[in-house]
């Protein structure tokens, strides 16, 4: 690993005035330390938010679940406050990775990175979530931008995500046996005025699946299969299988 | 200088911000009970326990542990050297052939326990040892230690009879 500056940040404020130059927020480690390793990412600062304090906080507040970014995925899964507001989702955080990686892994990590085949950017597109920063918030249609991408500016950091508080939610992943991120991965909210359905693993990015919100809302026949035109296809699973299994997916949470 | 304390001692980390934790544990300190198999955060030989929660030690810096307590497999057993029991079991369970996965698979029968308690099933075992490969054994006299385990640590006291299933 290229040798760099590490900064132990006290506040939030401090953690972003440290970010300048070649830098990158470090929050649990387990996607940034790999990349790092493997001679992906280079960086010259890493500004490690686990000294920042009180951003792993978790509660509800008025209509939505707020969970801090430094927030660990076995903490969500845990939480009494995301089980009895959102049971899925501290189903889905328990799905993610492995025992030792979720005792690591942090949403604010997770929804920063973007990766196409996670778990938790399908819950904040079906959640209709915000993701509330440093310098302000971003709707969570317009935040995940494609593999990797995000609305993120450079030292712009994750503080917390709120989830709208939905009458129902679930998440059906069919995860690739050795990584455990999603094949295909379906999460479908019902609220009173709406039904949000997203998909991640199937595409190139993370995506909203009109076609069965469309027919989630008007109680007909659920799509057989996902029609995208970003299909992803790799040595573990073509477009067509892809696309099939979300359809599977799809009827498993629409079920749940 | 920061600190860890490694198995009970506190331990002065002297390393550069981008030492890892294994490295730092089995070069610096000579605690090579730690392994590393996959070293891409897949494999779980690296697992130690992190204020008494299994992480995997090729996926931590040393400075993340700062001020934290560290256990690796050397600091398991008593001081009259009497086994964990969670090693205890693999011993009794021939839970192991060559041994390369069987520091990490302790680490993480630990974890299943303390979350689990002492009656977790075949099926939660296996299904919670994802993080965990082992080349030798067809796991099968590993997920029964690990049950084994569980039950000896609740006997011992270490773990409450019945624990929370979600985590
Ligand atoms: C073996 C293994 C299996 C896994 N399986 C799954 C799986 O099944 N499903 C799944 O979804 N994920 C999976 N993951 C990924 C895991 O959930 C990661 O923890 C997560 O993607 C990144 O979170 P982190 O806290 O580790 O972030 P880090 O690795 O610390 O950071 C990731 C990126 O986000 C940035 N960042 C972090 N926090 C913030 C913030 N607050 N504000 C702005 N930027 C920030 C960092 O600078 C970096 O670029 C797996 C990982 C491993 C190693
Ligand atoms: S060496 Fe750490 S997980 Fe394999
Ligand atoms: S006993 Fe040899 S790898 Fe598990």
């Amino acid at each position: 690993m290229q040798p760099f500056e590490l900064i132990r940040p006290a506040s939030v404020a401090e953690a972003t005035a440290a970010f300048r130059g070649d830098a990158a927020f470090l929050a649990g480690g387990h996607t940034l330390i790999p990349a790092m390793k493997s001679g992906l990412r280079a960086v010259e600062r890493l500004i490690d938010l686990g000294s920042v304090p009180g951003l792993a906080a978790i509660g509800v507040e008025s209509d939505r679940l707020w969970i801090g970014a430094m927030a660990r995925h076995a903490g969500v899964a845990g939480s009494p406050v995301v089980r009895s507001a959102i049971p899925g989702l501290a189903r889905l955080a328990a799905g993610i990775g492995d025992p030792q990686v979720r005792a690591r892994g942090t949403i604010g990590g997770s929804v920063a990175n973007n990766d196409p085949a996670a778990d938790y950017p399908a819950a904040l597109l079906a959640l209709d979530g915000i993701v509330e920063t440093s310098r302000g918030t971003h709707a969570a249609d317009d935040f995940f931008q494609g593999m990797f991408a995000t609305a993120l500016a450079d030292g712009e950091l994750i503080t917390r995500i709120g989830l709208r508080l939905p009458d129902r939610f679930a998440y059906a992943k069919f995860p690739h046996p050795a990584s455990r991120y999603a094949l295909a991965g379906v999460a479908v909210a019902r609220f009173a005025d709406a039904v949000r359905v997203a998909v991640t693993g199937a595409t190139t990015g993370v995506v909203r699946w009109q076609a069965a919100e469309a027919a989630l809302a008007a109680g007909g026949p659920l799509p057989e299969a996902l029609d995208h035109p970003d299909l992803a296809a790799d040595l573990h699973a073509d477009a067509d299988y892809r696309a099939h299994l979300a359809g599977v997916m799809l009827r498993r949470a629409a079920a749940a | 200088m920061p600190e860890v304390i490694v198995n009970g001692q506190p331990r002065a980390a002297d390393v550069l911000p981008h030492t890892l934790m294994v490295a730092w544990l089995r070069d610096g300190l000579g605690l090579t009970g730690t392994h590393i198999g996959c070293n891409t955060s897949q494999c779980g030989a690296c697992n130690i326990l992190l204020d008494g929660v299994p992480v995997k030690a090729c996926t931590l810096l040393v400075a993340q542990a700062e001020g934290h307590e560290v256990t690796t497999i050397e600091g398991l057993a008593g001081a009259d050297g009497q086994l964990h029991p969670m090693q205890e079991a693999f011993r009794a369970a021939h839970g192991l052939q060559c041994g390369f996965c069987t520091p990490g698979m302790v680490m993480a029968g630990i974890g299943i326990a303390m979350r689990h308690g002492p009656d977790v099933s075949a099926e939660t075992v296996r299904h919670e040892l994802e993080g965990n490969l082992c080349r030798c054994t067809g796991y099968q006299n590993i997920v029964a230690a690990i049950r084994a385990g569980a039950r000896a640590m609740a006997a011992a006291g270490l773990i409450a009879e019945t624990a929370d299933a979600a985590l």
